[in-house]
């Protein structure tokens, strides 16, 4: 089993340069349809959806969507104006170059033999990670941060028998009082 | 019945006629019946067609005649199914529709109940919006939404989905007059700066041209576009849509640009310095071959659509807002230049390349739209369908009023035209309607004989019978070595025996000695529908033409002596 390189070099499906990944944040309308809507601008173009999180809104009947895609730059312009053209998308920004704050979760199951574990319980202390399951022949971290962060912990682990990943998909929020 | 509680369906048509909706173009079936149940006692009258497709049409080609909404209605499953056509043919072409459907229970939503469709599934990538209504109070409000998301902005389709325990269960919701949309902005005004920005490249051009679009026609920005035209003194084109939004025999206009636009007009458009589009998205068909199209030429865009901006084409200056009242705000904005040897040259081209056509050799189509044109003075609505037949009468029928040219242009749908033409005179009893189809499209949705022939719709149908696929033909000669496939329309009936069948005077003009006379006897017949059928030769070509994808300086003006090379463009 080759040792984890040095770098944090991320790997599998999170290997796609983070440069490339666009986040694009919208205000819809809370109802059913949407979601599709929003989908076909993106799969009519040829975008990939790398991530896409729903959630309720602050206030009132909408919902805040936070989608990672990626794909051609100059396809994204028209992406982001036709998201704006659906009755539905009260407004759509494309957070790329934006001052945000930016977090996600992954839950990790691990088949660790217990020899395995300190080295394994090394790393996640280093990341900020927490035990969530611990039992005689897995164990469950949980992580949050920067996707790049969770690319790395992912990357760390993946030699010492990643069973399962889930990861929630990034969200994000604009600084100050300007709004998302 | 004084104090009964409405159903759905009923409260839905006393909204269709407070919207002041006068007919609706439909076919029935399970799912729809409390609708047509509750359309037995109202006044708006209820157009049966023989096929949902045609409903679309005829909802369209009303809409575009009138600047009204088109109504369909029709049931679930392939009722709703087959309107996915004109759904498409209406939001390419940005015209008005709304399309209601019968749909199964809601308690049998996706239990593959008897004619369930998941229809607003199917259609969500050809609509402006859609619904489904999950409860009979909401049908006020939807409808009112409905009709304004169909109407304003850049009009399209909106199709809403009623399941039949909606349409016949109880509904005393009030009528609402408000809509609350806060996805929803209807540009109006352009922004101050980009208005200067524009005068000041207008003022700077020495050989300015106006391109103008559809737009044009929905916004009937036709008067502000002759009015910047002649202080600028700026020649114009329009698009295959745009024909009537400006006289397209006014002194400046240069009539149709594009693929088989006339060369005078692509010439304008090879050599302008600035190119101003007006409610216009450089279509392929227009542009050719984008990165060479008007390279060195200033660009203004002019569009109530922000997504057109920097789609094709990046414009050095845009304009967002409804084309005439930007053109209203604009005008007193701009200072004439001196285009005199602009204008000479546009001049000289026009001469120098007139549309022409053979005169001998059988009866051409040509012909039989350049007769059709000068007979009617221009002042007939021609609804086009999709072909050959439909560039010659781009070409050869200049429009001359807003309104008075219908075709599906982003689409090119076939079967469009004699459907439009009856949802046309329907809309506009006064004018003369003429549909100009060819043998192929035509017997696509020429079932709608009857309904024609049922309300006496005075709408005539003029079919260029070339026994061809023709305009496929005509590719296959040019680029495929004459390999052709699938093109050869053996077996057509005989479309004045069929028109006769139905009831429909008929008539046939075999030689180009007959024309005159049959359409003149044509446009006496007022009581119904008439059919001409022009038994044209056989192996005619369009031109000029521009091989899709090709620059616009590749212009074919004359019958090309040698093979071409394959186009580029897909389509
Ligand atoms: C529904 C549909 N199917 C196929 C086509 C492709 N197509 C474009 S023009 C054309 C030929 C039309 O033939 P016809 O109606 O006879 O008109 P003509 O070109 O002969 O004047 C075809 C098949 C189309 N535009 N629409
Ligand atoms: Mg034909």
């Amino acid at each position: 089993m080759a040792a984890p390189e040095p770098t944090h070099e991320p790997a599998g499906i999170a290997r796609r340069r983070r440069s490339d990944v666009h986040t694009i944040s919208l205000y819809v309308n809370n109802k059913p349809g949407v979601l599709v809507r929003v989908a076909l601008v993106f799969s009519r173009r040829g975008y990939n959806i790398e991530s896409l999180v729903v959630s309720p809104a602050a206030e009132g009947d909408f919902s805040r969507m936070t989608i990672t895609c990626s794909g051609d730059p100059a396809t994204l312009e028209q992406i982001i104006k036709q998201l704006h053209k659906l009755v539905d998308v009260v407004h759509a920004t494309d957070h790329t170059e934006h001052d945000a704050y930016e977090t996600e979760i992954a839950l990790v199951k691990l088949q660790a033999s217990l020899h395995e574990r300190t080295e394994i319980l090394q790393v996640a202390e280093n990341f900020g990670a927490k035990v969530t399951d611990y039992g005689s022949e897995s164990m469950m971290l949980r992580v949050y941060g920067s996707s790049e962060k969770l690319d790395a912990f992912i990357a760390l682990l993946r030699p010492y028998g990643l069973r399962e990943l889930v990861r929630s998909g990034k969200i994000l929020m604009v600084r100050g009082l300007q709004e998302t | 019945m004084a104090g009964r509680i409405p159903t759905g369906a009923e409260k839905l048509v006393q909204f269709l006629e407070r919207e002041g909706v006068e007919y609706i173009f439909g076919l029935s079936g399970g799912a729809a019946i409390p609708i047509f149940d509750a359309l037995v006692d109202s006044k708006i009258k209820l157009i049966l067609v023989r096929h949902e497709q045609g409903a679309t049409h005829m909802a369209d080609g009303y809409a575009r005649a009138t600047g009204r909404p088109g109504v369909v209605l029709v049931t679930s499953g392939p009722g709703a199914t087959n309107t996915v056509t004109g759904l498409l043919t209406a939001l390419m072409d940005s015209a008005p529709l709304v399309v209601i459907t019968g749909q199964t229970n809601t308690g049998n939503l996706g239990k593959d109940a008897f004619q369930e469709a998941d229809v607003t599934g199917i259609t969500y990538p050809v609509v402006k919006h859609s619904y489904l209504v999950k409860r009979s109070a909401d049908i006020p409000r939807v409808l009112r939404e409905a009709f304004h998301i169909a109407t304003t902005g850049r009009p399209g389709p909106v199709l809403v989905d009623i399941p039949k325990d909606v349409s016949s269960g109880p509904c005393d919701a009030p009528f609402v007059d408000s809509v609350d949309l806060p996805g929803y902005v209807v540009p109006g005004h352009a922004e101050r700066a980009s208005l200067e920005a524009a005068a000041e490249l207008l003022g700077q051009a020495q050989r300015p041209l106006l391109y103008v679009g559809h737009g044009a026609v929905i916004s009937a920005a036709g008067k502000a576009v002759i009015q910047l035209a002649e202080k600028l003194r700026a020649p114009i084109v329009n698009t295959l849509l745009g024909k009537g939004a400006a006289d397209e025999t006014h002194p400046l206009h240069l009539g149709m640009m594009g693929m088989h636009g006339t060369a005078y007009a692509n010439k304008a458009v090879i050599h302008c310095d600035l190119i101003m589009a007006i409610g216009a998205r450089w279509d392929d068909r227009v542009t050719g071959k984008v990165d060479e199209f008007c390279a060195k030429a200033k660009k203004i865009h002019l569009d109530i659509d922000p997504a057109e901006f920097n789609k094709v084409i990046r414009p050095d200056v845009s304009l967002v807002g409804d084309a005439r009242l930007v053109l209203e705000d604009l005008i007193p904005l701009v200072e004439p230049t001196d285009t005199t040897a602009w204008l000479k040259q546009c001049d000289a081209w026009r001469r120098q390349y007139p549309l022409k056509y053979p005169k001998r050799g059988g009866l051409r189509a040509q012909h039989v739209l350049d007769r059709l044109h000068h007979l009617t003075e221009g002042r007939a609505v021609i609804t086009a369908d999709v072909g050959q037949h439909q560039m010659w009468a781009a070409q050869f029928c200049k429009t001359t009023a807003n309104r008075h040219w219908i075709t599906s242009g982003g689409a090119g749908t076939m079967g469009f035209g004699w459907p439009a033409a009856i949802g046309a005179k329907f809309g506009r009893p006064e004018a003369e309607v003429w549909a100009v189809v060819g043998d192929g499209g035509f017997q696509m949705t020429m079932a709608e004989l009857a309904t024609a022939a049922v309300h006496k719709v005075a709408a005539k149908c003029l079919i260029i019978n070339n026994n061809y696929l023709g305009m496929v033909r005509q590719w296959q000669e040019l680029f495929y070595e004459n390999r052709l496939s699938g093109v050869d329309l053996e077996g057509n009936p005989d479309f004045v025996k069929l028109a006769e069948a139905y009831g429909i005077k008929a008539l046939r003009i075999s030689r180009p000695g007959d024309v005159d006379r049959k359409l003149k006897e044509a446009r006496a017949h007022d009581a119904g529908p008439v059919v001409v059928v022009a038994e044209v030769i056989k192996e005619d070509n369009v031109f000029p033409m521009i091989p899709a994808g090709a620059p616009v300086s590749h212009m074919i003006v004359d019958p090309p002596k040698h093979r071409l090379e394959k186009p580029v463009g897909s389509t």
